[in-house]
């Protein structure tokens, strides 16, 4: 009886009304909360003392490396469900994550390397959270591929499940490796964002654009979610009921 | 499932020796990838200037890169012509543990292609103008990575196994995630060639190669019984 909602989690038109209902609830207070984090830390936060204006790509750069690695979490999570208990709702989220991820990777490299051209005068520098970043986009590219390169839809879905979770075990053991190597390799970089405190017209924006993005991310994970579904499920009954 | 007739240890025995009588039979295609580690490292002189400074300073990354590319080119051997045969869905259906059984196909399949790479590594080394004294250093090295790495290819070659575009596909999965041993083992031979102590970075590679010896087994088992499916 307690388990009834996992199993109604489970079923695809149950989800497919579920996501549809609940997406707006992620959207709009994405768009708001981003509206907010962009007025706050482009206009109303003081330009810093050291990076002038340069330090306000953080509120696009902080976001993306952090749903980077939360993407990541969450596809590994769901397509280990899936594989145990063979929920195609959950394969259908791991398939949507990894596009998505790649996504915020790219854009957390992205920008990070426009900040690293400002602050360290060169686009790529081996900072090890950048080497990370990239490693990590290299294993979604890895993920994406497999999926690609397999045409049973149940054995990819599989597969690939084994993949994100084994690169789940060795995500933090890469990341130690990746610092530990830079950290004999060169002296700390030139420059590292003021850690010790932020001041709160700088930190609460930044609040702010963390979880604009994160709704945002749920937003569109549901909405591909549906398209995913559907696109499994086209053949069965209640996809002609949901939408007629 | 009924109960296996044999036992484990007779079980990965028997299998082990037929799996090195079939390489000895087919000793062309299992010597392959050695051949390819010694012409990688070959080629890093020639596109540079053969100054023996420069060699020492370039030997680590070309003895790393060579071996991690020889160790994706030999996962071919791996489970091709078992997948194809029947061999490999027999061993699953057999009753005795799988993980084992690959456990056990996958330490041959090191004897075969790893073990081989760190015998020849002295004449790599010997090329790019390191020092013989830091011989043992590298060598330790290379035969903990070499283990490492045969047990992140597999669960690799288990993924793609059977798929027909799957040239680069195992490089793109297995590549990121040797990035530790990689690391570790070029470090440590850097520190080797420098007559530096070497033990963390060994001792790193090391714990590498015994956690991906405990736990590959079963992302080994999982991705090869879905590629039979």
């Amino acid at each position: 009886m307690t388990w009834l909602w996992f199993h109604r989690f489970g079923s695809p038109p149950h989800f497919y009304r579920l996501a549809g209902r609940l997406t707006p609830w992620f959207a709009w207070p994405a768009a708001l909360l981003c509206l907010a984090g962009l007025i706050g830390g482009l206009v109303l936060a003081p330009p810093d003392y050291q990076q002038g204006d340069g330090f306000r790509i953080i509120y696009v750069h902080a976001p993306s490396a952090w749903l980077s690695l939360m993407v990541y979490v969450v596809m590994a999570v769901s397509a280990a469900v899936g594989l145990i208990w063979r929920m195609t709702v959950a394969q259908a989220i791991a398939a949507s994550c990894a596009a998505i991820g790649a996504s915020f990777t790219l854009l957390a490299l992205v920008t990070g390397s426009l900040w690293g051209r400002r602050m360290w005068g060169t686009y790529w520098e081996w900072d090890p959270r950048l080497t990370s970043e990239l490693l990590l986009l290299f294993l979604y590219l890895g993920y994406m591929g497999l999926r690609n390169a397999i045409d049973d839809l149940g054995r990819a879905d599989r597969a690939s499940a084994v993949l994100a979770i084994v690169g789940v075990v060795n995500v933090p053991i890469i990341h130690y490796s990746v610092v530990w190597w830079n950290s004999l390799h060169q002296a700390p970089s030139v420059m590292k964002f003021g850690r010790p405190s932020m001041p709160p017209s700088m930190l609460i924006p930044l609040l702010l654009m963390l979880a604009g993005f994160t709704a945002y991310f749920a937003a569109l994970l549901l909405i591909r979610a549906r398209g995913e579904l559907l696109r499994r499920e086209r053949t069965a009954r209640w996809i002609a009921d949901a939408l007629c | 499932m009924s109960a296996p007739r044999v036992g484990f240890t007779r079980a990965a025995i028997a299998l082990a020796a037929r799996d090195l009588r079939l390489a000895v039979r087919r000793a062309g295609d299992t010597l392959q990838p050695l051949a390819f580690f010694l012409v990688v490292t070959t080629l890093f002189p020639l596109a540079l200037d053969p100054q023996l400074s420069l060699l020492r300073d370039i030997a680590p990354a070309a003895l790393w890169v060579g071996a991690l590319l020889s160790s994706l080119l030999a996962l071919d051997l791996l489970f091709r012509e078992d997948a194809q045969d029947g061999a490999l869905e027999q061993l699953a259906l057999s009753g005795v543990p799988f993980q084992g059984l690959l456990l056990a196909k996958t330490a041959v399949h090191w004897l075969l292609t790893g073990l081989p790479l760190v015998l020849v590594a002295p004449l790599a080394v010997s090329t790019l103008g390191a020092p013989y004294g830091a011989l043992p250093g590298i060598l330790s090295a290379l035969l903990l990575g070499t283990l490492a790495l045969s047990l992140l290819g597999a669960i690799g070659a288990g993924l793609t196994m059977g798929l027909k575009r799957h040239g680069s596909l195992v490089a793109l999965l297995v590549l990121p995630l040797a990035v530790p041993v990689l690391i570790f083992g070029a470090r440590a031979t850097a520190l080797a060639i420098q007559g530096q102590p070497l033990a963390a970075p060994l001792y790193l590679l090391g714990a590498f190669a015994v956690l991906a010896a405990t736990l590959a087994p079963w992302a080994l088992a999982a991705a090869v019984r879905i590629g039979l499916e």
